[in-house]
């Protein structure tokens, strides 16, 4: 009796393992609309005002596939044409911890949707809202905001920066606690 | 049961067979390179075959033969040792000789199908991407090349010298009644030549897993008598049908200010897209989304409403349209022959 119960308690840890994380690929409007006002600027009269959130941030923050499609999106839309890979050109650097407009989810999922005074184009209408918010979650990751369970690791091309699941925090970096 | 049995057995022969005709099958060549290949794969089997039925003869026989006892069994039997030296060695002799004579005969087709585009005075840039194939015709006019995607016409009866690359992954080229398979690998260029001996379109599939949709990268060889090649060539450099309708029109308007063109392109009009299949012409295609669907009113529809339920991974994500939005635009896209 008992070597059956070890053995099917091992099967049972056997198969744990065949846990895969969803791929969510159709747009998911149950869990928000992405179209709630977000503050453009934390400074409120009174004190700071809670920023709202929307449930897709979170299930698209820590989420390997968004992650990676986010990633080749940021390529593929030329992102990096004025960001370069991260470290800025004509844009600001997005890997350093520096953020003009805050480094929420939804702040920058308001940044590529809206887009920005000086100079960040709107996305609006030319990129679909979960692709907006994939990008927004492998922003994120280049400044080690990421799980480095999630986020993109080595890749197949020459590499401008340690692959995103190794950066650094980069709002801790360099400073002891 | 027998009788079930039978009939399972009947249709799975017959279904078995199925595979080996029709346009995707390298037992039904219809090129050098596969006619080549198809008496090579032939040759092997055959001849493997026969050695094979020999030795289960030869270990057959011993098995059914009783032990004959030696009279003596002290005695050596010189001669019978000699017997079976010299059998043992004529066997291994025999398996050199075949295994040699497989390699040569193997190496003499290979140089011949490295030889069928020497002289070819075509040649085509392939590129694989997760899930479909660009096309890319080179020309010394730089106003002459040409780019589609998924469909490479060819002309009939002459070489033509595939460039094989890939964007992202390992991908394979395979048109089973053409040629042999070569993969596409990032930043590495194989060369392929192909020959289609007669007109015809010849189906070709991705044979190298590369993700989540890979069975669904097929692609097709339509080979064509020459004038109709060269018809077809300079039919595609055409830019886009203007809109015909107001509908259509329409939907040129929603295809430039949508998604669609930060992805795709359409020769003519503002979009420049890269990194998805050209739709200048794509109405002239057979099928759409790399052979999952046949062109038609309706599969268009079908796959702009909801590529990821079509082809479920796919990098084309679904795009928020209403009734009248998706109609406007599988207007305008029918309209692009
Ligand atoms: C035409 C050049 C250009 C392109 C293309 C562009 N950006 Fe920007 N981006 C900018 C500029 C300039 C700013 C700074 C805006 C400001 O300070 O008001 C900016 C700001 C940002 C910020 C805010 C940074 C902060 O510190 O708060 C983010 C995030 C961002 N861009 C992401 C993207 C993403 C993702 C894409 C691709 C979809 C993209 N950008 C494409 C020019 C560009
Ligand atoms: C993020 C990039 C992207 C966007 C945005 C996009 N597509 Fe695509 N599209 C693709 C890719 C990639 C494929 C190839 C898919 C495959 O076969 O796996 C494709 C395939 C197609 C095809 C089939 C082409 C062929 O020859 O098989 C059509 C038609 C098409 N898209 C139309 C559209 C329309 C209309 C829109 C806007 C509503 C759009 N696409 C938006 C990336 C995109
Ligand atoms: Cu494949």
């Amino acid at each position: 009796m008992r070597p059956a119960v070890v053995m099917l308690l091992l099967a049972g840890l056997a198969l744990a393992a065949c846990q895969r994380e969803e791929r969510d690929t159709r747009p998911q409007s149950a869990l928000g609309s992405g179209e709630q006002p977000t503050p453009v600027t934390t400074l409120e009269p009174g004190g700071q005002r809670p920023s709202p959130s929307d449930n897709k941030a979170a299930s698209f923050e820590a989420n390997a596939f968004h992650l990676s499609e986010g990633k080749r999106l940021f390529g593929w839309f030329n992102c990096s044409g004025c960001h370069a890979n991260g470290g800025g050109g004509m844009g600001p650097a997005l890997m350093d911890e520096k953020w003009i407009y805050g480094s929420s989810m939804e702040s920058i999922h308001a940044t590529i949707r809206d887009g920005r005074p000086n100079g960040m184009p709107s996305f609006r209408d030319m990129i679909p809202d979960d692709q907006i918010w994939e990008l927004a979650a492998f922003v994120r990751s280049l400044s080690g905001n990421a799980p480095s369970a999630a986020a993109p690791s080595r890749d197949d091309d020459m590499m401008a920066h340690p692959s995103e699941n190794r950066m650094p925090n980069a709002a801790t970096l360099g400073k002891s606690p | 049961m027998k009788r079930f049995a039978s009939i399972a057995f009947g249709t799975a022969t017959a279904l078995f067979l199925q595979g080996c005709a029709g346009w995707q099958s390298a037992l039904d060549p219809k090129g050098p390179a596969a006619s080549e290949l198809a008496w090579l794969i032939w040759f092997f089997a055959g001849l493997c075959a026969v050695v094979w039925v020999l030795v289960m003869i030869a270990l057959a026989m011993p098995l059914m033969m009783r032990p004959r006892e030696p009279a003596e069994p002290l005695v050596l039997d010189a001669g019978a040792d000699n017997r079976k030296l010299r059998v043992v060695m004529t066997a291994v002799g025999l398996t050199a000789v075949i295994l040699i004579g497989l390699t040569l005969l193997s190496f003499f087709a290979n140089r011949t199908l490295a030889a069928i585009g020497s002289d070819a005075a075509l040649t085509i840039r392939v590129t694989g991407h997760q899930w479909w194939w660009e096309v890319r015709y080179e020309d010394a006019t730089p106003s002459r090349i040409l780019t589609t995607a998924n469909e490479i016409h060819i002309p009939a009866g002459e070489p033509v010298r595939l460039l094989l690359t890939s964007t992202d992954v390992i991908h394979s080229f395979w048109v089973p009644s053409l040629s042999g398979k070569l993969d596409l690998i990032p930043g590495h260029m194989n060369v392929l030549d192909i020959k289609a001996d007669k007109p015809g379109v010849y189906r070709g599939q991705c044979a190298e897993f590369c993700g989540a949709q890979h069975a669904n990268m097929g692609t097709f060889i339509i080979a064509e008598p020459r004038a109709k090649f060269d018809a077809w060539w300079n039919d595609q450099l055409q830019p886009a049908a203007a809109p015909m309708s107001g509908e259509a029109k329409a939907g040129e308007d929603l295809f430039l200010n949508r998604p669609c063109v930060m992805c795709h392109k359409i020769g003519g009009t503002p979009a420049g897209g890269t990194v998805a299949p050209d739709l200048t012409h794509v109405a002239s295609r057979q099928t759409l989304a790399a052979g999952t669907l046949t062109m038609s009113r309706g599969n268009l529809a079908a796959w702009i409403a909801d590529p990821q339920g079509v082809k479920p991974g796919s990098h084309m994500p679904v795009v928020d349209l209403s009734g009248d939005e998706l109609n406007a635009i599988v207007a305008y896209l029918e309209g692009l022959k």
